[in-house]
């Protein structure tokens, strides 16, 4: 990418917000800091809120810990999960701005095959502010990437491309693998960087990961529900999941762009496979039935909204999935709570609204930055 | 009081214990050579490996003793593997050019194990120049007229002379390539084997059904990546490979024009399953196809009238793809995109092309929706019933709004008799 000779603002600095889970520090800011610095970060602090986590020194943000969310939400905090990084949804209701990038606090910045550092902010900002192509496949990828264009035989009346909902980013290193998989490639790392951004077809579903990902807010934000998981819940790690498949029939429903490839970080930490096991276990199971529930469904033509297909689609899942356990009865119910919330936090009206009073503030933060 | 065991004893025990580091018993004295043999046999110990080192030493007492005892050497079966031999592969080439030289020895280091077939434009009016050091068959006009003379509707003229090729084949395995493509080189320099990615593409389990975020799941370093459900994993068939271009990518006429400065350098070093249910334009120009799967899928059946000698004043592989893709898509079989990359080379000027009636460009526009919306019935269970099917559909659908359309149905259908025919004989 050229640079430019005067200094020029930070993309979409105003209107995006970076949404960090922690349990444990947010040492790993540190490297980030000449990507992120410029940006506002929501941090939803999960487990102990006694902890006061330390934010390094120079960033502008809000934290929100346990007791935050129970203040703001009042009785439908039980939509938020507790001990997983679930919890990060409720990071994307409190949001004020139009886009999202999200990510865990055990990733770090990568380097391309020329060594040089990525920026994988900036390279979601580029995935979601050019169009998605779900319609037909481009061989080469992403048509609207620099050095790239539509093949011979795309329809030209398909390449105007749908606006991009969700940009999906992966990881080098260690690899997001299930707990079995983990066990018996204990030493796998994923060194193969491959230089492609593509849009998942129409039709295709995925398994999305949160460790690294961005959303605009506007369009799909309302069915970036992380679920029910961890604490009391007989499932964890399928969070982020969950979010996805919601997400991408709602995209596919609406005419939606998914897009997955670049940016590359660099995950750091693996966590424990037993751990994991014990997670997932549940899910393990419980997603060959769920992957032909996602597969199968059909949203109503009057469903225009994303909260209108997620409500629709919260109905369907205590149908259709309830008989397969409880949880999913629970599931549903939470999934309207969370709209619900979203809803009252995000009344249309106050989309364009000017920013709040920083005095003492019901829906605030516990702490922020000066 | 038991007596201790010999020194003698004790040797031959620890020379039974290390038989698989000794390389030659022939220095060994008879008497102690048979009593090692015997006590081998007590011991369970005697393998293949162990038993032609024995007979090796030539030694009477030990050759008698085996021939006593009726010791045979068992012919284990070789156990499938994913290695393709060689003979299961033909390189199919149409010649739309007549001096082949320099590409054939371009491609030597690659091509020269496997047996090629090389189909002359029936157009093309000079005599192909071919290198040595090939093992190849060569088809021209007379040879396409003796097998396929009588059709009417099927032209195997410009780049559908290939089709040929898929059709006279015997093998498993095609790799096509337009002769206009060289090997590309990898990030590393290394001269890229397309004919080794191709048959590993084809080889491994295609997933078309989840997407994997990490791209092939069966690649070495690459797994299913978490969220992807387990009775998916084993994946389905693949029945075509569809490889890239670098420097002269596959762009039409306009796309071209418009950016003449445009090379492809990008090397993405990726392969994937192309998702069941969504369409993509498959490229003539550097793919391969399980023939026994799919064969009969790959067809010549759309021609422009203004089709020419530039893949991009051509639409016949794009038809031809997403029939492909349907069909497989039916059967449930994979259809992979991304590695291996040709180098193609540049020739033609675009602009030139775009003054000649590009009517392919519009027809795809009523193409489209046609293949996202077409259903097999589920008595189509082979290719040859697909493909007999979407002629019918494609007649009357699409027949009425170009006669173009009308044609290239009666060329489906002649294509698979065609094809039968020449199965059988």
């Amino acid at each position: 990418m050229a640079h430019p000779v005067t200094p020029v603002s930070p993309p979409l600095k105003d209107e995006l917000d970076i949404v960090i889970p922690t349990i444990r520090n947010l040492d790993f800011l540190e490297m980030w800091r000449p990507f992120f610095q410029p940006y506002h970060l929501i941090i939803v602090q999960d487990g102990d809120p006694t902890k006061t986590i330390k934010v390094p020194e120079g960033f502008d943000y809000e934290l929100y810990n346990r007791n935050d969310v129970n203040r703001v939400l009042g009785p439908k905090a039980s939509c938020i999960s507790f001990k997983d990084s679930a919890c990060r949804c409720f990071g994307f209701l409190v949001s004020k701005k139009k886009y999202i990038f999200t990510i865990d606090d055990d990733c770090f910045v990568a380097k391309d095959p020329s060594g040089k550092e990525i920026n994988a902010l900036a390279q979601h900002i580029q995935n979601v502010l050019t169009p998605s192509t779900p319609h037909f496949f481009n061989t080469l990828y992403d048509p609207y990437r620099e050095g790239a264009d539509f093949v011979r035989g795309y329809p030209f009346s398909l390449r105007e491309g749908v606006p991009t909902a969700i940009s999906h980013g992966l990881w080098l290193n260690i690899p997001d693998y299930d707990a079995p998989t983990q066990l018996v490639k204990p030493r796998e790392r994923n060194t193969r960087y491959v230089d492609a951004v593509m849009t998942i077809p129409k039709g295709t579903l995925f398994p999305m990961c949160g460790m690294n990902l961005a959303f605009d807010r506007e369009l799909i934000g309302p069915a970036m529900y992380f679920g029910l998981m961890g604490d009391g819940q007989p499932i964890g790690r399928y969070d982020d999941m969950w979010a996805g498949w919601c997400c991408k029939v709602i995209c596919d429903h609406l005419s939606l762009g998914v897009k997955t490839g670049l940016p590359y970080l660099w995950h750091s930490k693996a966590s424990n496979p037993f751990v994991n096991l014990k997670k997932e276990y549940k899910g393990i199971f419980w997603q060959e039935e769920i992957i032909p529930f996602f597969q199968s469904l059909v949203l109503p033509r009057d469903c225009t909204t994303v909260q209108n297909c997620y409500l629709e689609l919260s109905k369907m899942v205590k149908e259709k999935l309830g008989p397969v356990d409880p949880y999913f009865q629970k599931l549903g119910d939470a999934m309207v709570t969370w709209i619900e919330a979203w809803d009252e936090l995000n009344p249309p009206a106050q989309a364009a609204a000017t920013a709040q009073p920083t005095a003492v503030n019901k829906d605030g933060p516990s702490s922020k930055s000066k | 009081m038991r007596t201790p065991p010999s020194l003698l004893s004790l040797t031959i025990d620890l020379a039974l214990h290390n038989l698989s580091n000794i390389s030659d018993l022939s220095p060994v004295p008879d008497h102690i050579l048979l009593d090692l043999f015997l006590r081998t046999l007590r011991a369970g110990k005697l393998t293949e490996k162990v038993l032609k080192l024995f007979m090796a030493t030539g030694k009477d007492e030990v050759l008698s003793l085996i021939e006593a005892l009726n010791i045979q050497h068992i012919v284990i079966p070789v156990l499938p593997t994913t290695n393709i031999k060689d003979a299961e592969v033909d390189i199919v080439i149409g010649a739309l050019h007549s001096d082949l030289t320099a590409f054939l020895n371009e491609w030597k280091p690659v091509f020269s194990r496997f047996h090629l077939i090389i189909v002359k434009d029936p157009d093309l009016l000079e005599e192909l120049q071919i290198p040595e050091g090939f093992n190849l068959d060569v088809y021209t006009k007379s040879d396409i007229d003796q097998v396929a003379g009588s059709s009417t509707s099927i032209l195997f003229s410009g780049y559908s002379c290939r089709y040929f090729g898929y059709l006279i084949s015997r093998k498993k395995y095609i790799i096509s390539v337009d002769d206009d493509c060289i090997p590309a080189r990898d990030a590393n320099g290394v001269l890229v084997d397309i004919v080794a990615q191709h048959i590993t593409n084809l080889a491994t389990p295609a997933t078309p059904f989840f997407f994997n975020t990490l791209y092939d799941p069966y690649r070495k370093g690459a797994d299913f990546v978490r969220g992807y459900p387990f009775s998916m994993r084993s994946g389905v068939e693949c029945g075509l490979s569809c490889g890239l271009w670098l420097n002269l990518a596959d762009y039409d006429a306009p796309t071209q024009a418009l950016k003449p400065e445009q090379k492809n350098s990008r090397y993405v070093d990726a392969v994937l399953t192309v998702p069941a249910g969504a369409l993509m334009p498959v490229s003539g120009i550097n793919m391969a196809f399980n023939r026994e799967l799919v064969g009969p899928a790959l067809l010549p059946a759309l021609r422009l009238a203004g089709e020419g000698k530039l893949r991009w004043e051509t639409v016949e592989d794009i038809w031809s793809g997403m029939c492909v893709k349907v069909i497989c898509d039916h059967l449930g079989l994979g259809v992979k995109s991304g590695l291996p990359y040709v180098w193609r080379k540049e020739r033609g000027n675009a602009i030139e092309s775009l003054k000649k009636e590009w009517e392919g460009v519009k027809l795809m526009e009523e193409v489209v929706p046609f293949f996202q919306s077409i259903q097999l019935q589920r008595s189509a269970t082979t290719a040859e019933d697909c493909v007999v099917e979407m002629a019918k559909t494609v007649k009357e659908q699409l027949g009425q709004t170009d006669p173009m359309f009308a044609r290239a149905a009666e060329a489906m259908v002649e294509w698979v008799k065609l094809w039968k025919a020449v199965q059988s004989s």
